[in-house]
């Protein structure tokens, strides 16, 4: 009885877990293998500075990444020459100066990344009325996470015979209600990649969903390195702690 | 029954403040059961999380800041540019899921073992009203990173209250400091999110001090008649207790460092935008029983009511039930409506986590009616027709034949 109980609650448990997963109530997500992912993962480097390219090349040209900078791209594996000549090809608006008035000067690595519109109504009106949203947060804003970013890339589809499109919106099998106001951003060869890989639609989605994991969880390689210490060290201390108890239990009963 | 040293210093203080005498009572020589399970390492890990929340806690304030337009960006300034501030963020968002994942094992604890019963009355409400201040507590804290889910949720939560006839709507503008959920929210929030964690520290002290007036309940529920019942708390339960601790911890760790999202809504991630609505607007995991029982009555003001009486009717609980035994180890029915009280209780929680339309409305509402029966109907009755099972006569009793049969094996 009792165990029949507990099997059923916590069968109830991972049906609450479960669900979070599919609350997209759309098409499943094809699951990749992310270099990140596993206990010990990392980010692939080479991928994050294909990634970025994506980004900078064909993203940046609508979403801003309000919570970066250009010298978090030192993580990237760019030295400090290659980020300040990155930050060198925007202009960014700066001041007030000695008279009063801004003015605009190249970008440093200290600037967050240059937002492609200077507020939400430029956004909303250059985009049919929808704001593209920001996305240094992107890959842990949505269930699914990179493979969601990845398989929104993918997903762009004529629409079924028969689907009611409203004018200006686009047709994606991923996106929850399937009408996404973002046109299919990336295109084969749309970028040329450093590095020689073939820049196939696929690709290029896997590479800018990495940049994006890094952008939401630049932190991630040191927690994992650190998770990997403490849990061996609490694994040691509970054996040592075990072993004590035992002993000093040893005259009770 | 002084505290004994030779420590000038310690003699010096202890003569003026007997302070060494007190805490010696609280954990040296303090006479515990000796047949406590490991049931009963819930309570020190508890106390332990409140502490890991409050040190957190104050050293996220030193970088968090309390207004609409920069909290959102200050928690993330937390996670990219403080040192160590993603560890301490998600140290303080992961322990509050630890906190209640620990407290909801000693309640459960208690309910099994009959743990509220005379003498422990006092003890147990003093325990309920710690549980309603952490969920007060939890639930400002999970405003301030101001997310989509912190706006939303603040929104409904404080809208429950417009249900209160006649003063409700003034009480929500007084919560609100405004028309809506906005700036002086949060900073009222914020503020009695510093706060409440300090009275639920004093709280947990008179909990302990309740707890020592008769000492603990064991797993057998009777009474300790003399010495060969007991054993010192230390140094058996603080070994016993660090043991639970590093076990805890290492469980914690595995959320903390590989998955520290697991328990969060991937919506918190979006800045707070008071002019889009989130498909589902759900509360953290452990309200969610309270969330389903809310949502089980048609009526606004009826399903506030019955969720705060889901929690209140705890109160009640050492009247309702009327065995004088207090352990379920002997009492053959009880035990099998505990269990099944336990999983109704995880039902609840699944239906609060889905929308309320179809099938889950009246699993809800069925779970509902059962959940308050369990309180209302089924512990007076079967505390009445029950026949437990004999009581052992004394603990040492109980507990040497099973020793005696490990020590022959
Ligand atoms: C022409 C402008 C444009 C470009 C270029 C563009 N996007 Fe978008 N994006 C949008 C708009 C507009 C939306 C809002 C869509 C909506 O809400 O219907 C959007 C939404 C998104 C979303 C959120 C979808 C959701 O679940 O809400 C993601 C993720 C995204 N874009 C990623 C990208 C990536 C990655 C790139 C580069 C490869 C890119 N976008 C390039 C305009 C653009
Ligand atoms: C009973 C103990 C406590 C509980 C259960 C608790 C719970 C929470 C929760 C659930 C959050 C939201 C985390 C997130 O999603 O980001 C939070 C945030 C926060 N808490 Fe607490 N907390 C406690 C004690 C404290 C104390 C004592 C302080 C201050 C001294 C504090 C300061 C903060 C701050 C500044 C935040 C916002 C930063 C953030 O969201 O990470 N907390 N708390």
């Amino acid at each position: 009885m009792r165990k029949t109980i507990l099997s059923l609650g916590l069968a109830a448990v991972i049906g609450l877990v479960a669900p979070a997963a599919q609350a997209s109530e759309g098409l499943a997500l094809p699951k990749l293998s992310w270099s990140f992912s596993a206990p010990f993962g990392t980010y692939d480097r080479a991928a994050l500075q294909r990634g970025f390219q994506v980004y900078k090349e064909v993203c940046a040209a609508c979403h801003s990444m309000s919570l970066l900078a250009y010298r978090d791209l030192q993580d990237l594996g760019y030295n400090e020459a290659e980020v300040k000549a990155i930050a060198a090809q925007y202009e960014v608006t700066d001041g007030p100066n000695d008279q009063g008035e801004m003015f605009q000067r190249p970008a440093v690595p200290s600037d967050r990344f240059k937002a492609p519109f200077p507020n939400v109504q430029a956004a909303k009106a250059a985009n049919n009325g929808a704001a593209p949203p920001d996305l240094s947060l992107m890959a842990k804003a949505r269930v699914g996470g990179p493979d969601y970013i990845h398989a929104l890339m993918i997903g762009y589809e004529n629409a079924p015979a028969g689907f009611a499109m409203q004018p200006g919106l686009n047709y994606n099998k991923y996106f929850p209600g399937n009408q996404i106001a973002m046109p299919a951003p990336i295109n084969p060869d749309g970028v040329t990649f450093a590095d020689g890989t073939k820049a196939t639609v696929d690709q290029q989605a896997k590479d800018v969903a990495n940049f994006l994991m890094w952008a939401a969880e630049p932190k991630l390689e040191q927690r994992h390195r650190m998770g990997a210490q403490v849990i061996l060290f609490l694994l040691l201390l509970s054996v040592v702690l075990y072993i004590a108890k035992r002993k000093i239990w040893s005259d009770v009963h | 029954m002084a505290f004994q040293s030779d420590n000038k210093v310690i003699k010096w203080i202890e003569y003026r403040l007997p302070i060494f005498t007190l805490l010696d009572h609280a954990v040296g020589t303090y006479p515990a059961p000796k047949n406590l399970s490991y049931w009963w390492n819930f309570g020190s890990l508890a106390g332990l999380m409140l502490v890991v929340q409050i040190v957190t806690g104050i050293v996220l304030v030193m970088h968090y800041t309390p207004h609409t337009s920069l909290a959102f960006t200050s928690v993330e300034h937390i996670m990219r540019d403080v040192n160590y501030g993603w560890l301490i963020r998600y140290i303080h968002m992961n322990g509050a899921s630890f906190f209640f994942i620990a407290v909801y094992f000693h309640i459960f604890r208690g309910l099994y073992y009959g743990s509220y019963k005379a003498p422990r009355e006092l003890l147990w409400f003093l325990g309920i009203i710690i549980y309603l201040l952490m969920m007060a507590t939890a639930f400002m804290g999970y405003v301030l990173p101001w997310g989509q889910m912190s706006f939303w949720g603040a929104t409904v939560i404080t809208n429950l209250f417009s249900a209160i006839p006649v003063v409700g709507e003034s009480i929500v503008t007084l919560l609100w400091g405004g028309f809506s959920v906005g700036n002086p929210t949060l900073n009222r929030l914020f503020s009695l999110h510093y706060l409440l964690p300090f009275i639920i520290v004093g709280l947990v002290i008179l909990h302990i001090w309740a707890l020592h007036q008769h000492g603990s309940n064991n797993p057998l529920g009777i009474d300790k008649k003399d010495s060969r019942d007991t054993i010192p708390f230390h140094p058996y339960y603080t070994i016993k207790d660090l043991f639970g601790i590093a076990v805890f911890l290492l469980v914690f760790s595995i959320f903390l460092f590989y998955s520290p999202n697991f328990f969060g809504e991937p919506d918190n991630y979006i800045e707070a935008n008071p002019l889009v609505t989130p498909a589902h607007i759900v509360p953290e995991w452990y309200l969610l029983p309270f969330y389903a029982i809310l949502r089980s009555v048609p009526s606004k003001l009826g399903g506030v009511i019955l969720m705060f009486a889901a929690i209140l009717i705890l109160f009640v609980l050492p009247w309702l039930d009327t065995s004088r035994v207090r352990s379920a180890k002997f009492r053959p029915v009880y035990k099998q409506f505990f269990w099944i009280f336990l999983a109704n209780c995880l039902l609840l929680g699944v239906v609060g986590a889905k929308p309320p339309e179809g099938i889950w409305v009246l699993i809800g509402r069925l779970a509902t009616v059962y959940y308050f029966a369990h309180f209302l109907v089924i512990c007076p009755l079967v505390g009445w027709f029950e026949r437990p099972r004999p009581l052992p006569t004394s603990i040492n009793e109980a507990v040497l034949p099973k020793a005696a049969a490990a020590a022959g094996e």
